[in-house]
């Protein structure tokens, strides 16, 4: 190569570095994704069914599955052992001093479950379910919150029909303005006098 | 003759000396009678000793600490940063405050990927080497778990700040703007949310508004100037300034544009606040103005009367800190605090304050405002607006009972 066209280069690299307010510049770095490779890693499943694979399965099927895999963990009807979390009870509890947050009680979407079990359930073995698999724990777990009966089918078709009680009870607030916000004043600002509510070192 | 030249007769006398067994009379300086300390009189430790330096065993005391019963299982836990013994506003790396879903990987960067699919012009994978190639920035934020105080909702609990305020890091992160990714993709039409992937057992998932993206955040590789640790997302996180740390997902090997949220698990069963009428918050992502005090705290009292420095921390979400008051009566009377510069956006905002302690009860308090106009509210005000079983985004004004005897105790206050 000619040292002129080795000085070209470079100042077509230096000026390709200047900035511009021409559209967005691109690099050129990384490599097309395959087919393959989306179909390997885009597994995340929406509110509305998207994303749901093939194949389907009932609670009945899920049984044996829930109380070899997930029992020792969540207990035998879901009421969770120990600091393990509950799947299933808290029915209508939400304004209870001491709410049971369930798949029941608490979740929005029913095929997000299915996407959460698939992903990382049993708890440090994501991923190992095959998809029947994960939709008979789905089921089973919808059936031991009474959303479904045992020989219900649950698929791709059916799973995001299913009315999970607590769908409307979220308020989206995206980050906007703040809920509570404190009272600003330098001296003489509280009006009874000051007294302890709780102490950790009491407890 | 020069004085070098007698300097260097006298050490010749004293080396002859010295070799004849002979002891000079009152050459016995240096001695742990005259108080000199062994690390004075011996020769220290070579360089190379600790190729990778660590603190002094003196300091062994400040390390991340979890509490037990908190969770079920240390692999989906959180461990806490020792507030009350760091200085200024950086977070060192190993003291950063941990929290995984399915324990921490530890990613060979070779073989990691991150794939950047969807409403996109371009489906792409980039390397590691692929991500460093693009245009570098470093910038200095806070990252902090949103369920930061949650054990604190129903009375104080923690007795200390670790503990209750622990769950915050701040670091300069350096990496590449998720901007720039998303130019190299070509972001569709349309395209409104990002869902961020982590590459864990837990595969962490997120909704991410694409406003966001475009604004400040960062794909990054590495904190306080070395590669991230494998507990902080080594080779590559997320990093969304001044939202709830679950959103800056670690290990970080997935970006899908799409139209909507994906109302993943984390951002509906869990990492929504529920409120006392049944309802939840759902994407309260910003972290409001908040503050708290590092000394003096349960961990480390006062002495004896006289004139200290209180000093604490102080950061919002929404920008930069404006002031920060002090109260040594409950919240009665306050003192302007000063800021001790930098005071920058979405990062920890080091505040002090002189205060002579009569030895008697006090009650201290910090509260924040933000550039905003944001006040840090009282614990009072959010339990009567938000109830107590939101766990998340408790930003309260936090409250030490200073006692006669110099400790100090969590309190909250009526």
């Amino acid at each position: 190569m000619s040292s002129l066209r080795d000085l070209a280069v470079i100042a077509v690299a230096v000026w390709g570095l200047m900035p511009g307010k021409a559209a967005a510049q691109t690099f050129g770095y990384g490599r097309a994704a395959t087919p393959a490779e989306i179909a390997a890693w885009d597994i995340d499943v929406r509110p509305d069914g998207t994303g749901l694979p093939p194949g389907g399965s009932t609670a009945k099927m899920g049984e044996d599955l829930y109380i070899v895999r997930c029992a020792s963990c969540h207990g035998d009807f879901g009421q969770g052992e120990g600091r393990w979390p509950p799947l299933a009870g808290g029915k209508d509890n939400l304004t209870d001093d001491r709410p049971v947050k369930t798949v029941g009680s608490y979740w929005p979407y029913a095929p997000v479950l299915f996407d959460y079990i698939r992903r990382t359930m049993p708890f440090g073995a994501g991923l190992s379910l095959s998809d029947d698999q994960a939709y008979a724990l789905t089921a089973y777990v919808l059936f031991l919150n009474d959303l479904v009966g045992e020989d219900a089918v649950i698929d791709r078709a059916t799973l995001h029909k299913i009315e999970m009680p607590n769908r409307g009870n979220f308020n989206r607030v995206d980050g906007q303005e703040p809920d509570v916000t404190g009272i600003h004043c330098m001296t003489s600002c509280r009006a009874g006098p000051v007294r302890i509510h709780s102490d950790a070192s009491k407890r | 003759m020069t004085g070098r030249d007698n300097d260097r007769r006298k050490f010749l006398k004293l080396g002859a000396a010295a070799a004849g067994g002979a002891m000079l009379p009152g050459a016995s300086r240096g001695t742990e009678a005259d108080g000199t300390p062994e690390w004075t009189r011996r020769m220290g430790k070579g360089v190379g000793s600790a190729p990778y330096g660590a603190p002094s065993k003196f300091e062994s005391d400040v390390v991340r600490r979890a509490v037990p019963w908190l969770t079920a299982s240390p692999e989906s836990s959180v461990s806490f940063t020792p507030l009350h013994a760091l200085h200024g506003i950086i977070t060192p790396n190993g003291l950063a405050f941990e929290r995984h879903h399915a324990g921490y990987p530890d990613i060979d960067p070779d073989r990691h990927r991150l794939m950047i699919h969807g409403m996109v012009d371009r489906n792409l994978v980039f390397t590691m080497d692929d991500i460093v190639r693009f245009p570098s920035e470093s910038r200095i934020y806070f990252v902090e778990c949103v369920a930061n105080g949650g054990m604190e909702w129903r009375g104080a609990q923690m007795n200390g700040v670790q503990f209750t305020h622990g769950m915050i890091m701040c670091a300069e992160w350096t990496g590449v703007r998720l901007s720039t990714l998303l130019s190299e993709v070509g972001v569709k039409p349309g395209a409104r949310w990002i869902l961020a992937e982590g590459a864990d057992n837990a595969i962490m998932n997120r909704s991410v508004p694409i406003e966001k993206a475009f604004d400040d955040a960062l794909v990054v590789y590495a904190q306080n100037g070395e590669m991230l640790r494998p507990e902080q997302g080594y080779p590559l996180r997320l990093l969304v300034p001044g939202y709830e740390g679950n959103m800056n997902i670690k290990w970080l090997r997935r970006l899908e544009l799409g139209d909507r949220p994906w109302f993943t698990r984390e951002e509906t069963a869990r990492y929504t606040d529920l409120l006392p009428d049944g309802k939840a918050r759902q994407f309260s992502w910003l972290h409001d103005a908040k503050s708290v005090i590092t000394f003096p705290c349960p961990e480390r009292g006062l002495k004896d009367k006289g004139r200290y420095e209180i000093s604490g921390l102080a950061w919002t979400g929404r920008g930069r800190i404006d002031r920060v008051d002090v109260s040594a009566d409950g919240g009665v009377n306050w003192r302007r605090a000063r800021l001790t510069p930098p005071v920058l956006s979405k990062c920890l905002t080091r505040f002090n304050i002189d205060w002579t302690w009569d030895g008697g009860p006090a009650l201290l308090q910090s509260r924040a405002v933000d550039e905003t106009g944001y006040v840090q509210p009282s614990m009072a005000q959010l339990r009567a607006a938000r109830g107590v079983n939101s766990v998340y985004h408790n930003n309260s004004i936090q409250t030490w009972r200073v006692a006669p005897s110099g400790k100090a105790f969590n309190v909250q206050l009526t």
